[in-house]
């Protein structure tokens, strides 16, 4: 019967916490840009303007509709035949980005339809300007409406970015792998590297449910 | 005191499509003068508000406030150009609106939807646009709710809030666009209290209303709308008691006779 080797723990503990706070930066740089591409995605999609919707569209669709890993070895892989080289990890944050952008950009799309028409048409009444009604009106009350399944989506991110290993991105996953190769023991790492991800998701639901907690005060 | 009216509307149409809610509207306010619009629902009388703050787009005529248009600049040969956002806002600044649904933002207290357009548009000071704010509560008589979300307010103070909101830009007009229709029947009257206030104080109102009761107490003069034009006007007593046109009596009819009859 096997045991649980502790001594793989102890020997690659450091390595393991390394790509975990790896894992941990690009999900959290990806995940600010792709907000911030999911919100301009949301209001293109419900512009008036018919290119700009057919843009945001196709992307939204070509996102949601293939493999991330395909995504990401295009832009590791195939841009340098057309003259981009991107680092791995440079790669890694661009894939997650516009991968966590499609998905943000659907979800905003659903705040913004929640929001009633009434409210914009009050602030426009009151003779604020189509930025200023988006930033102090539209965005907040959109916020709380959307932060829970955003962060249903930061935790996406963070169990996406596994992929990254493939293109030797030096993240939590790829740290497993490597133990696994040097040990020739797989159970011990995987354990380990699965108890990592937890925890970090743990970490993002805490915040998130802090901020919700800040956003829906006036909900009380 | 100048001839020109606050409000002029000339030729006002709207149409979405093929369905034209407003066919050719004509109506002047006068500094002062509270104007009540009558008239079954689709009848655009909701539209015609909506198109005097230029939230709707007219297909063709003109709103003048002041003597200025409203969304349109006249070019030499006298045809309407779609004028600058900027210039739409600063007029919008002007004319106050409130809605039947309120339409007050969740996430600022009574007082933050107050002051909001003050701190963003006016670019006033905190300090400064608070102490505004608080008058305009005050004045709807609701200062001790001023930090309370409007989740925590009945439909009534809800609509009082958003009567204070539109009055701390200091507009030269309001427009009330069936704003108890969507309140319970014992919370009319705190709201139309208010609008008598206002009134009184010589505020140029436009009222749609089917309380006709405030019409014929509080009206300078009364307009029915019907199928998109203005069929009858006149002063409420004359109005409600006698009216001249057919469709007018029947309206009036209906509106008065028991329910069921």
């Amino acid at each position: 019967m096997p045991t649980f080797d502790w001594s793989i723990v102890a020997r690659y503990g450091p390595t393991f916490l390394e790509g975990a706070a790896t894992t941990l930066a690009v999900s959290v740089v990806s995940t600010l840009i792709g907000v911030g591409l999911g919100f301009v995605t949301a209001l293109a999609r419900l512009s008036p303007w018919r290119p700009l919707r057919a843009a945001a569209r196709a992307y939204v669709e070509v996102i949601r509709g293939t493999p991330l890993l395909v995504q990401l070895f295009f832009l590791y892989a195939a841009l340098p035949l057309y003259g981009v080289r991107l680092s791995a990890t440079a790669s890694g944050v661009v894939a997650l980005s516009l991968y966590t952008g499609a998905y943000a950009g659907e979800i905003f799309r659903a705040g913004l339809t929640a929001i009633h028409r009434g409210q914009v048409e009050a602030a426009r009444s009151l003779g604020m300007s189509y930025g200023q009604t988006l930033r102090r009106i539209v965005a907040p009350i959109m916020a709380a409406l959307v932060l829970p399944p955003l962060t249903n989506e930061f935790t996406g991110v963070i169990k996406w970015s596994s992929l990254l290993s493939i293109v030797t991105v030096p993240e939590l996953t790829f740290a497993a792998y490597r133990a696994i190769g040097e040990t020739y023991s797989a159970v011990e790492p995987l354990l380990v590297s699965g108890l990592l991800y937890w925890c970090l998701n743990d970490l993002v639901v805490a915040a998130g449910r802090g901020l919700e907690r800040r956003l829906t005060r006036h909900l009380a | 005191m100048s001839a020109e009216p606050v409000l002029r509307i000339e030729a006002l149409r709207k149409a979405y499509g093929a369905t034209e809610v407003l066919r050719g509207i004509d109506l002047a306010v006068a500094r002062g003068e509270v104007l009540c619009v009558i008239g079954p629902s689709g009848s655009g009388k909701s539209t015609l508000l909506r198109c005097i703050n230029f939230l709707e787009e007219p297909t063709s005529g003109l709103v003048y406030l002041d003597g200025e248009p409203i969304g349109y600049r006249l070019d030499a040969a006298g045809r309407r150009v779609r004028d600058a956002a900027r210039r739409i806002n600063a007029l919008r600044q002007r004319i106050g609106i409130v809605f039947q649904a309120f339409n007050l933002w969740p996430h600022r207290t009574a007082l933050g939807n107050v002051i909001e357009a003050l701190l963003v548009v006016r670019r006033q000071r905190r300090a400064e646009a608070e102490a505004v704010g608080l008058a305009m509560l005050e004045r709807v008589g609701l200062a001790d709710k001023a930090h309370e979300y409007p989740a925590r307010l009945s439909g009534g103070q809800q609509q009082r809030v958003a009567i204070a909101r539109a009055l701390a830009m200091k507009p030269e007009i309001m427009l009330f666009d069936e704003v108890t229709s969507a309140l319970d029947p014992e919370l009319v009257g705190e709201v139309l209290k208010v609008m008598r206030g206002l009134a009184a104080d010589g505020m140029t109102m436009v009222v749609v209303t089917h309380e006709m009761g405030f019409a014929r107490e509080v009206a300078d003069r009364i307009v029915f709308m019907d199928g998109g034009v203005v069929v009858e006007e006149g002063r409420p007593a004359e109005l409600l008691t006698r009216p001249q046109n057919e469709r007018t009596r029947r309206f009036l009819a209906r509106l008065l006779a028991p329910a069921g009859a």
